[in-house]
């Protein structure tokens, strides 16, 4: 319990060396607790600009938890949030939009009946006043125009702006609603399993998009079951099991089953036996080598 | 539901699908827009008016209209609350109520026309605020409240007109509603600056879209528009003054139906029924006051109701303790699924009440006309109702197994 954090200090301590700036969110020392079950204990995260980070783990992991703690839906029992260097309160979703973090949840939370300008803008739309701003209408034409430019800028390609969302694909439904997550001046966005129950092609055009989005510099968290596309996307992963932080790989000096075996703890054993003597065992040997 | 969705397009190719296809899809789909039901009103026409000639006369034509009218006013109401996936089954009951609110208040109370019938709207709002507050404070669907108060209001309805019974309206402003017939330079003036509006509208939201370099449709597609609005336009105009000329109720209905239609088209609110009609999930997401827009809807309906329920005294003279009650609600209902208005929430426009009302009315005009028995004429407009409501249900699982 007191082992972990030192580890993963060491571990940063590497990782700052290869990147010497500071994350543009960092979580210190995470915990909460639903009555009986401790969802998260004492987990440190952190995301930088222009990266892609992964966030792997089991069911019950607390990955979900982690990513609630940060979009501001659940509030954090105990431990530290920096934005930007500064620390930060965070009590609800509001807090954590003003800031510029974005979540894009499994369930889109896309209108299914509105195109998908209506539906970029849903809550913003731009209007214009009418007879001296006694009364407003929508400006469908700005809308219309700013859309096209955000899909193009992202690479999307959807068969037309106005197709209701209910037409496209669900690849496209999920470049939309990241489209829709990104284009306010967004610095971290959130995805939660952006490619399930995508078909190949679908899963490329998503996993093409979150590449483009690292491009454009913004922090990208991908919490994700399929190791594969965690493997194509990611800079690094990080492994939760049983609500702790048990590991953290540059993806490109790491090989899947070296997760899988953090996923289950078969390379570390259980949580709970972790002491001071596990610093022989290959598991961390290895997290210093790719440290 | 969103992962069985998705699966269906696991094989689907990612490119731009081709115009044809698109619209190939859409034939599919049933997402004609409102071709279909304007096709079916023409057979209608035709069919009455081989059984009976007097059917497509002006004389004729002007009384459906009329009739349709009042009816149509309500239908906005409910084309909104259905544009929210919920159902207000009060419409009918507030309508006689508050038309009994005027009549009660003009006749036996002696307040003016004009102030009675802004007193009679002002009952139909506060209604409206009581149901939509009962639905979102207590989570009670609207389903239900509006059926408590359909039983209520025809209660309340009863005690204000008390022994009387009927009441006969002379008031010359409430039996004007109903009964004003413009001189034909009117009607052409109305009908000619709305054809002007409709076409500099559009040319303006043409010139807009092409300021800033976005695709617009071609000059014969906005001109066959345009040409359509205006042989529609005129058409009416010409049948109306070989009658009687422009009605006021008309007027005042076709208004209604194009500031309703800009409110959910144009403006923040109106998106915003759509949406939470779509998702309210996504809405509240988007930080959309859902349970703001609810009350709003609900509000605006039981208003539209009252405006029916004078429209509907004005025309017949007189209101009664079964006024509002019988097939009223049904009519209204019924006019706005037909006119293409989804019972799912989300789909339709405020035009299908004007369109759902005239089939409606059509149909049971046609049939006075023809002296059929009241026992037929329920069958007949059942039956219509429920072929408008398995296409919009077969229209919705269409989309759901495409995935679309």
């Amino acid at each position: 319990m007191i082992f972990l954090p030192r580890r993963y200090t060491n571990l940063e301590g590497g990782k700052m060396d290869e990147k010497p700036r500071s994350p543009i969110l960092e979580l210190k020392g995470i915990s909460k607790r639903f009555g009986a079950v401790q969802a998260l204990n004492n987990v440190d995260f952190e995301v930088f600009s222009g990266e892609v980070v992964a966030l792997v783990g089991d069911n019950g992991a607390g990955k979900s938890t982690l990513v609630k703690c940060i979009s501001g839906i659940n509030t954090v029992d105990s431990g530290e949030i920096f934005f930007e260097g500064k620390p930060v309160e965070i009590c609800g979703p509001k807090d954590t939009a003003q800031l510029g973090i974005e979540t894009v949840y499994q369930d889109l939370a896309l209108c299914d009946n509105l195109d998908v300008v209506a539906n970029l803008y849903l809550g913003r739309e731009e209007i214009s006043p009418i007879l001296s701003g006694a009364v407003h209408s929508l400006n469908e034409v700005i809308m219309e125009k700013r859309s096209i430019d955000t899909l193009k800028t992202l690479s999307v390609k959807i068969p037309s702006v106005r197709s209701v969302v209910a037409s496209l694909s669900g690849g496209q439904r999920q470049s939309v609603a990241v489209a829709r997550a990104v284009m306010w001046n967004s610095k971290v966005v959130l995805l939660d399993e952006p490619t399930a129950a995508l078909g190949v092609a679908q899963t490329r055009m998503v996993l093409d998009l979150i590449k483009n989005l690292r491009q454009q510099g913004l922090g990208v968290v991908v919490i994700s079951h399929n190791l594969v596309d965690v493997f194509d996307v990611a800079d690094r992963i990080i492994v939760l099991r049983l609500g702790r932080r048990v590991g953290t790989y540059i993806t490109k000096n790491t090989r899947s089953d070296q997760i899988v075996g953090a996923i289950t703890g078969a390379e570390f054993g259980e949580v709970e036996e972790v002491t001071n003597d596990n610093g022989n065992k290959e598991g961390s040997a290895d997290e210093h080598h790719v440290g | 539901m969103s992962t069985m969705l998705d699966k269906s397009h696991i094989e689907e190719d990612i490119h731009p699908e081709s115009r044809l296809e698109t619209w190939r899809k859409q034939i599919g789909r049933a997402d004609l827009g409102p071709l279909p039901i304007l096709m079916g009103l023409v057979v209608i026409w035709i069919i009455f008016q081989i059984l009976n000639s007097h059917f497509l006369s002006a004389r004729n034509l002007t009384n459906l209209i009329l009739q349709a009218a009042a009816s149509g006013t309500m239908s906005i109401g409910l084309v909104l609350v259905l544009l929210l996936g919920e159902i207000d089954l009060s419409v009918g009951a507030v309508s006689g109520l508050c038309g009994s609110i005027v009549a009660v208040m003009n006749v036996n109370l002696g307040v003016p026309g004009p102030i009675a019938c802004l007193i009679g709207i002002a009952a139909g709002a506060a209604i409206g605020l009581f149901q939509g507050m009962w639905f979102t404070r207590f989570k009670i669907p609207p389903f239900v409240v509006t059926l408590a108060g359909w039983l209520a209001w025809q209660g309340a309805q009863l005690w204000v007109l008390g022994e009387t019974g009927t009441i006969n309206l002379r008031d010359p402003f409430i039996v004007g509603i109903a009964n004003t017939f413009f001189p034909p330079v009117v009607g052409w003036v109305v009908g000619l600056l709305f054809v002007a509006v409709f076409a500099i509208s559009m040319i303006a939201q043409r010139r807009q879209r092409t300021a800033v370099g976005l695709g617009v449709s071609s000059n014969g597609a906005l001109m066959f528009r345009v040409g359509i609005i205006a042989v529609a336009v005129i058409g009416t105009v010409v049948l109306l003054n070989s009658y009687r000329g422009m009605p006021m109720a008309v007027i005042i209905f076709i208004g209604l139906i194009i500031i309703f239609d800009l409110i959910t088209r144009r403006t923040t609110f109106g998106r915003h029924i759509y949406a939470v009609g779509g998702d309210i999930e996504a809405s509240r997401r988007a930080s959309i006051n859902v349970n703001m827009i609810r009350v709003a809807v609900m509000v605006l309906c039981s208003t539209m109701a009252a405006l029916g329920g004078i429209m509907a005294e004005s025309y017949l003279l007189a209101v009664n303790q079964s006024s509002g009650s019988g097939d009223v609600l049904l009519d209204s209902i019924a006019a706005a699924v037909i006119g293409g208005t989804s019972l799912y929430g989300g789909r339709g426009n405020v035009w299908s009440a004007l369109i759902g009302a005239l089939v409606i009315f059509s149909i049971s005009n046609g049939m006075d006309l023809l002296a059929l028995p009241s026992s037929t004429k329920f069958m007949v407009t059942g039956g219509v109702l429920l072929v408008a409501v398995t296409i919009d249900a077969i229209t919705r699982r269409n989309r759901e197994v495409k995935g679309k």
